[in-house]
C-alpha cells in the first residue's frame, strides 16, 4: 500500500518535471531563433535598405525599397478584395444562419480551407489569370493572397458576433430599426475591436506568405506600380536572397526578415491599440 | 395569460395616454382605462404612428438586399473551394489521361523524356510530415499540459504569447533561419554524433550535406509546434472544472487527474489537433525546399535528400517547359489539395466534436 501511494508520488513529481522540460526545450529554441533573428537582421540593416533598389550582383549596397513597396501593394489589392467578402460571410453565418444545415456547411468549408496549403492557392490563382493573361502580375497574387484571408475573418467575424448580446440587437429592432441597419450599425460596430484583430491576424498570416506569390506577382529587381505587371514582394526577395550563393545578398535576406517581422508585429500591435481605445471603432 | 389581465396600475404610465391619442374621436363618452387598453382603433382610421410608419415602408427591400449580399458571399467560400477543384482538374487533365493512376506509384521524374511519376515526392512528404510530428507531439502535449494544468497563472499569459509570436513568423524566415544555423549545426554536430550513436540502425548513413529530410523534419516540427500544443491547450481547458474536482476528490495525485480527469476527456480533440498540425507539415512550402536538398530519390538514410510534393511545385513551376510538364505538376498539387482537404476535414470534426458539439458534455 505505501509502496503504491510513493509509485504515485513519484509518478506525479515526474511528468510534472518533464512538462516543465518539454516546455523548456520548446520555448528556449524559439527565443533563440528570434534572438538571431534580431541580432542577425539588425547589424545587416542600412538606410540604403529601405532607399535603394536590389543591386546588380558582384556590386555591394542596394537594398529592398521596391518589395517593400510591392508588397504593400499587393497586400492593400488583397485586403480590399478579401476583408468585405470575408466580414459578409462571417456575418451570414453569426446573424443569418444560426442554427441552419447551410451555415454548419459554410463553417466547416471556411476551416477545410483555411488549411489548405498556400502553393495550391498560388496555382490557382496562376491558372485562372496568369495564364490567360499571358503574364505574371501583381493582380495574381493579390487574388491569390485574398483567398487565403477569406476564411480566417470569416471564422472570427463570426466568432466576434456570437458574443454581441442579444438584448442590444433586441432594443434596436423594438425601436423600429431595419434588420440590416441592426447589423451594420449595432451588431459588427459593437464586436469592431475584435473583427479588426481578426482582420490583422489574416493581414499578418498572408503578409509573409511566399509560396502563393511565387509563380503569381513573380517578382522583380525594378521598381513597378502596375498591377499588370510582375511585382516585387518582401518575402520573395528574402527567398531569392537566401538561396543565393552571395554573401552581400545573405545580408539583405536577414535585413529583410528582420524588417518584414517587424511591419507584421507593429501593425498588428498599433491596430489592436487603436482598436481597444476605440478610436476604429466606425464613425458615424 | 392570467398575468396578461392584470388591470392598468401595472402598465407604464405612458402606456394610456398614447392608446388615448389612438382613440377614434366618436368612441363612446364613457371611458375608462381598461377599454382604452382595448384594440378598438382597428376599425377606425390608421393612428399618426401607424401612418408614418406605413409611408416609411418597411424596409423590406433593403433588408432582402442585405441578407442576399451577405449569402452570396458566404456562398462564395463553397465556390472558392469548388472553382480550385475543377481548375486543378482541368489543367491536369493531359497529365490525369497520360499516367492515369500510375502517376502516384510510379518513381521516375524525367521532364526531358515527358516520362513522370510522384512516387519520390510522396515519400519525401509522408516522411518529413510523419518524423515531424513524431518530434513534436511529445513536446507539445507537455507543453499544453504545462499551460492549461501546471503553470502558474502569472506565466501563461507570457508563455502563450510567446507561442503566438512564433506562429506569427513567416515560413520563408524559419527557412532563412535553417539555411544558415540549422543546416552547419546539422552538419558538423548532430549529424557525425547521430551517426556515432545511431549509425547501426542503418537510418544515419552516407554523406552528411547538412540538407536533407532530417534537417527538413526538425525545421518543420519546429513550425507545427505552437499550432499543436495552442488547439491542445484550448481543449484541455474545455473540459469541465467539475471533472477535475470530482477526481481529485477521489484522492488522484494531480497527474492522475490530468491523465483521467483531462487528457481521457480530451484525447478525440488531440488527435484531431494532431492531425491539422499533420495537415500544415503536408503543405508546408518554402522552409522545407529551403533545407530538403531537393533531390527525387527515395532512401533509407535521413541523412540523404529529399523531395516533397509542395517544394517540387515551388521549385519547377515556373521553369516548366512543355505542357505535359506543367500538366504533372499541376496534378502534384491536385494530390496535395485532396490529401489536405481529407487531412483537415477529419481533424476538424474530431476538434468540434470535443470542444462544441455534444459528445464532451455527455461525458
Amino acid at each position: 500500500m505505501r509502496l503504491n501511494s510513493a509509485r504515485r508520488y513519484l509518478m506525479n513529481h515526474l511528468v510534472t518535471v518533464l512538462a516543465v522540460l518539454s516546455t523548456v526545450a520548446v520555448v528556449v529554441p524559439l527565443v533563440a531563433i528570434f534572438a538571431y533573428l534580431l541580432y542577425k537582421g539588425a547589424s545587416s540593416l542600412n538606410l540604403a535598405f529601405f532607399t535603394h533598389i536590389p543591386a546588380p550582383v558582384g556590386e555591394p549596397g542596394g537594398g529592398m525599397a521596391n518589395s517593400i513597396v510591392g508588397s504593400a501593394i499587393v497586400l492593400a489589392l488583397a485586403s480590399s478584395m478579401g476583408v468585405p467578402v470575408g466580414i459578409a460571410a462571417g456575418v451570414y453565418l453569426a446573424e443569418y444562419g444560426r442554427g441552419k444545415m447551410l451555415a454548419m456547411a459554410v463553417r466547416f468549408t471556411a476551416d477545410v480551407l483555411n488549411g489548405i496549403p498556400s502553393i495550391v492557392m498560388g496555382i490557382a490563382a496562376y491558372s485562372l489569370i496568369v495564364m490567360r493573361q499571358m503574364h505574371f502580375s501583381a493582380f495574381s497574387g493579390g487574388v491569390a493572397l485574398a483567398i487565403m484571408m477569406v476564411p480566417t475573418i470569416t471564422r472570427t467575424t463570426e466568432e466576434m458576433l456570437m458574443t454581441v448580446p442579444h438584448a442590444i440587437r433586441e432594443a434596436a429592432l423594438g425601436l423600429g430599426v431595419p434588420k440590416w441597419r441592426t447589423v451594420v450599425s449595432v451588431s459588427l460596430r459593437t464586436a469592431s475591436p475584435g473583427i479588426i484583430t481578426g482582420c490583422m491576424l489574416a493581414f499578418a498570416r498572408v503578409a509573409g506568405e511566399t509560396a502563393p506569390l511565387l509563380f503569381t506577382a513573380f517578382g522583380n529587381q525594378f521598381w513597378s506600380f502596375k498591377l499588370n505587371e510582375p511585382i516585387a514582394a518582401l518575402p520573395l526577395q528574402i527567398y531569392v536572397y537566401a538561396i543565393s550563393p552571395y554573401d552581400e545578398w545573405h545580408r539583405l535576406a536577414w535585413a529583410g526578415a528582420l524588417v518584414l517581422i517587424l511591419m507584421i508585429m507593429v501593425s498588428v500591435t498599433l491596430v489592436r491599440i487603436y482598436a481597444a481605445r476605440g478610436i476604429l471603432k466606425g464613425a458615424s | 395569460m392570467s398575468i396578461e389581465r392584470e388591470p392598468e396600475p401595472s402598465s407604464p404610465p405612458t402606456a394610456p395616454s398614447t392608446q388615448m391619442a389612438a382613440m377614434p374621436l366618436h368612441a363612446p363618452a364613457i371611458v375608462n382605462f381598461v377599454a382604452a387598453a382595448e384594440p378598438v382603433a382597428q376599425n377606425g382610421p390608421p393612428s399618426p404612428i401607424r401612418q408614418f410608419l406605413s409611408k416609411r415602408g418597411n424596409g423590406a427591400l433593403a433588408d432582402n438586399a442585405f441578407a442576399a449580399a451577405m449569402l452570396v458571399c458566404a456562398l462564395s467560400i463553397f465556390a472558392i473551394v469548388l472553382f480550385i477543384l475543377t481548375i486543378l482538374i482541368a489543367r491536369s487533365r493531359l497529365s490525369l489521361a497520360q499516367f492515369g493512376f500510375g502517376f502516384f506509384t510510379r518513381s521516375a521524374w524525367d521532364p526531358v523524356s515527358g516520362d513522370f511519376g510522384a512516387l519520390p515526392f510522396i515519400f519525401g512528404t509522408l516522411a518529413t510530415s510523419l518524423l515531424a510530428l513524431a518530434m513534436a507531439v511529445p513536446l507539445a502535449l507537455g507543453v499544453a499540459v504545462f499551460l492549461s494544468e501546471l503553470c502558474p497563472a502569472r506565466l501563461r499569459a507570457p508563455i502563450s504569447f510567446l507561442t503566438e509570436l512564433l506562429a506569427a513568423i513567416p515560413s520563408v524566415v524559419y527557412g532563412l533561419w535553417a539555411v544558415f544555423v540549422l543546416v552547419p549545426i546539422m552538419r558538423d554536430q548532430l549529424g557525425p554524433w547521430l551517426y556515432k550513436v545511431l549509425g547501426w540502425t542503418g537510418f544515419f548513413e552516407g554523406y552528411n550535406f547538412g540538407v536533407g529530410l532530417l534537417t527538413a523534419s526538425i525545421i518543420l516540427a519546429i513550425m507545427i509546434l505552437p499550432i499543436i500544443s495552442s488547439i491542445t491547450r484550448d481543449i484541455m481547458q474545455a473540459v469541465p472544472v467539475s471533472q477535475r474536482e470530482a477526481v481529485l476528490a477521489l484522492g488522484a495525485t494531480r497527474w492522475e487527474m490530468i491523465r483521467t480527469g483531462v487528457l481521457r476527456n480530451a484525447r478525440i480533440g488531440i488527435v484531431g489537433a494532431v492531425i491539422l498540425g499533420l495537415g500544415r507539415a503536408l503543405g508546408e512550402t518554402m522552409a522545407v525546399t529551403m533545407v530538403i536538398g531537393n533531390h527525387p530519390v527515395i532512401s533509407k538514410s535521413l541523412f540523404a535528400p529529399g523531395y516533397t510534393l509542395a517544394s517540387v511545385i515551388a521549385n519547377e513551376f515556373t521553369e516548366a517547359t512543355g505542357d505535359l510538364y506543367l500538366s504533372a505538376l499541376i496534378e502534384i498539387g491536385l494530390a496535395l489539395f485532396l490529401v489536405t482537404i481529407v487531412v483537415n476535414a477529419i481533424a476538424r470534426a474530431l476538434v468540434w466534436a470535443v470542444t462544441r458539439g455534444a459528445p464532451a458534455r455527455s461525458i
